[in-house]
């Protein structure tokens, strides 16, 4: 009784998924077909402050240029999918991205060490991934024809940073903590090189996965009594970290990459990061000549201010728009792979500059900020000076 | 190498050691008085306490809101957080029992673990959406009490803050509350009698179930209590952070002989101890070829070591088989 009891169950839960499945409805085929836009990052978990920027920067990308492309008989959808900052999950998702036959680029992912991975998927079917967030050097240093970016890279930012910390902060001794990702450990590593490389003195290099008890790691840095702390990796730990330091009365200077480049930083740890400096591959809406417009359009839309990445992401999603028309010339739905060569022939004048992407898909010359929190108020997370602003060029292929 | 160095750290590293192993004491109370009446591991004690915490934190941020945190003295506020934590857990704790583990008693013993495993799952979640509903957030942090930051600078490289002679004081007091509760009340008796034989127990008059209620009650005040001084310490707080402590808490009960409360403490102790020493030493000692991440590594190391000289725990709790 029980199996056919079961076999009951079964029959009827796939005649529910049947029924259910999207698309298997006749009454979508109106139109030339839908376009999807894909974006990948954390919407939830510790650094979903960030994922929630970049979805909604997407959104308001399609909301803003969707219009050709509705003239032209399609209809466009913004798919979000939560990576939960995991490369289990993110990879997950990317399987289910590739099966949707209508998703034409994504946008993602936050983290380097999710977005690595992923690609991977993305290229087996030639999906064009365009990064707003992903500063490590291996996202394209692989040269996939799928994978672009419009932000710096992790080898240009941590010698950004070194070289602030030598030449502004004049840090005679530099304490480096990672968090033992793709992205915290790269960017400290590049960090650490370089700082030798200008005589400083690299008192210690530690990685943890420690997430609220910094204790026994600071007592050996505030023994050594260093000039600088640079903390690799994002804020949802770097904020506890330097708020204990500060309280263990260690009077170095902090320092770190773009991951702590939220309001949340200020949120967690208050006044201990107040004159932290931090550098970042993407500067604060505020302080791009062409986001003006965009940060008033974010407030409007979603009744708060772009989190660092947003105003990326909304060029990023431009950027596939724009592909997306050229390849759909023939007013057929483009194929993946075509939008992928598209992608790459795109001159954007977006409102992070000037993009144009090289034969890796970096961006062919990307900002590099160093930044100076201003405020233990998160509301004033916008108001943080710029000290520093560079344009370099992306590194050419090495090997 | 730099002895100087290595020599002068001792202490501090010492007292963090010592504040991380009152921590996991507290919250081994918890695994080893449940393991002692019903020889089964409560997983989803690391929740309830972080439970506490979150209570603790809400307390604190309505009372900052209101702009009361100023003005009432620090310490009727902590001993207000610390209470109000003590309760919340304690009730969460014999709700879970009630609800998730006493209708499945008399099922085989890796039945309730898995209940255990999925309340755990539940809880978590729960806090997450409730948080995420009433806050909009994921992580939340303690409110700083400028008091509570004060530190007193004893030596050169030995500084002890109000905040952690706070954490070490209460963590002193609720120990020794509970080891007097249990050896020197009548019901202390009925708990002991009731971890010992529970036939015989409810044969002299002992209301098993009200015992065991009671013993996850007090557990589970441990518990959040525990979560109330650990994000006083550290701070910052979120749904998932119970997990880590929790199972850490749960090998110091092993340590230390599940099922014995002096064992508990012992454990906990030793556990903290080890995993600050190794996270603060061993990338002096080894030139950085071992950085602090490998602690628990080397803890756990130790730990197995230990297991396999003393199989029953450092005090070594006999365990009985069910009579």
């Amino acid at each position: 009784m029980n199996s056919k009891y079961l076999r009951g169950v079964l029959v009827l839960c796939l005649t529910l998924a049947v029924a259910l499945l999207p698309g298997a409805s006749p009454l979508q085929a109106q139109g030339k077909g839908t376009i999807k836009i894909a974006t990948q990052s954390p919407l939830s978990g510790g650094q979903a402050a960030l994922g929630e920027g970049i979805k909604l920067g997407a959104q308001l990308a399609i909301d803003k240029f969707k219009g050709n492309l509705e003239k032209a008989g399609f209809k466009v959808e913004l798919v979000p999918f939560d990576d939960q900052a995991k490369p289990d999950v993110g990879v997950a998702n990317s399987k289910n991205i590739i099966a949707d036959k209508d998703i034409l680029a994504v946008i993602g992912h936050l983290n380097s060490g999710v977005a690595i991975p992923s690609s991977e998927v993305y290229k087996e079917v030639n999906l064009t991934m365009i990064s707003p967030a992903n500063t490590n050097p291996t996202v394209t240093d692989r040269g996939y024809p799928n994978v672009n970016r419009v932000c710096g890279r992790d080898d240009v930012q941590g010698v950004v940073g070194s070289e602030f910390a030598a030449g502004t902060v004049k840090a005679k001794s530099v304490y480096i903590v990672h968090d033992k990702t793709t992205y915290g450990q790269g960017v400290a590593e590049f960090f650490r090189d370089d700082a030798k490389k200008k005589g400083l003195t690299v008192a210690g290099f530690e990685g943890t996965e420690e997430k609220s008890n910094f204790d026994p790691i600071l007592t050996p840095i505030k023994a050594k009594n260093p000039s600088l702390i640079y903390f690799g990796g994002i804020y949802d730990q770097g904020a506890p970290f330097f708020k204990q330091a500060s309280e263990k009365g260690i009077k170095a200077k902090f320092m770190g990459p773009d991951g702590m480049d939220s309001s949340d930083l200020t949120k967690i740890a208050g006044k201990a990061v107040v004159g932290m400096y931090y550098t970042s591959a993407a500067g604060p809406a505020s302080a791009l000549a062409g986001a003006k417009g965009f940060v008033d359009d974010f407030k409007k839309k979603f009744g708060k201010n772009p989190e660092p990445y947003a105003a990326e992401a909304y060029d990023a999603t431009a950027i596939a728009l724009k592909a997306i028309e050229a390849a759909a010339k023939g007013g057929k739905v483009p194929s993946r792979e075509d939008v992928s060569t598209a992608v790459r022939k795109v001159k954007h004048k977006g409102i992070t500059g000037e993009i144009e992407f090289d034969s890796k898909g970096d961006r062919q010359k990307a900002l590099y900020f160093v930044l100076q929190v201003a405020s233990d108020n998160p509301e004033k997370w916008g108001d943080n000076k710029i000290v520093k602003q560079l344009t370099i060029a992306a590194p050419s292929a090495k090997k | 190498m730099d002895y100087e160095l290595l020599i002068a750290i001792f202490p501090q590293v010492l007292l963090d050691g010592l504040l991380l192993g009152f921590m996991y004491a507290l919250i081994a109370l918890g695994y080893t008085m449940v393991y002692g009446v019903l020889e089964f591991i409560n997983f989803a004690h690391s929740e309830i306490f972080i439970f506490g915490a979150f209570v603790g934190v809400e307390i604190l941020l309505s009372l900052q809101s209101a702009g009361w945190l100023e003005r009432l003295p620090w310490v009727v506020v902590l001993v207000l957080v610390l209470l109000a934590g003590m309760a919340a857990s304690g009730l969460l704790a014999v709700t879970v029992e009630r609800v998730a583990y006493r209708p499945l008693r008399a099922a085989p013993r890796l039945i309730p673990l898995i209940s255990a495993i999925g309340v755990s799952f539940f809880l978590q979640d729960i806090i997450r959406l409730f948080e995420s509903i009433w806050r909009n957030a994921f992580n939340l942090v303690y409110p700083t009490m400028d008091v509570m930051n004060h530190r007193f600078e004893l030596t050169e490289t030995l500084d002890v803050s109000v905040r952690s002679l706070v954490v070490i004081v209460a963590a002193l007091l609720m120990l020794w509350a509970l080891h007097a509760l249990v050896n020197r009340t009548k019901i202390g008796t009925a708990i002991r009698a009731v971890a010992e034989d529970q036939a015989a127990a409810s044969l002299m008059g002992i209301n098993v179930n009200r015992i065991i209620s009671l013993t996850f009650l007090i557990g589970g005040a441990m518990g959040g209590a525990a979560g109330v001084l650990f994000g006083i310490q550290y701070s910052l707080i979120n749904p998932y952070t119970g997990f880590v402590p929790g199972l850490k808490a749960f090998t110091a009960a092993v340590l230390g002989g599940i099922g014995n409360i002096p064992g508990a403490m012992l454990g906990g102790l030793v556990l903290g101890l080890l995993e600050a020493f190794a996270a603060s030493y061993m990338s002096l000692l080894t030139g950085g070829a071992f950085g602090a991440e490998y602690k628990d590594i080397f803890a756990f190391s130790v730990l197995i070591l230990i297991l396999i000289f003393r199989p029953k725990g450092l005090l070594g709790e006999v365990v009985r088989g069910r009579a």
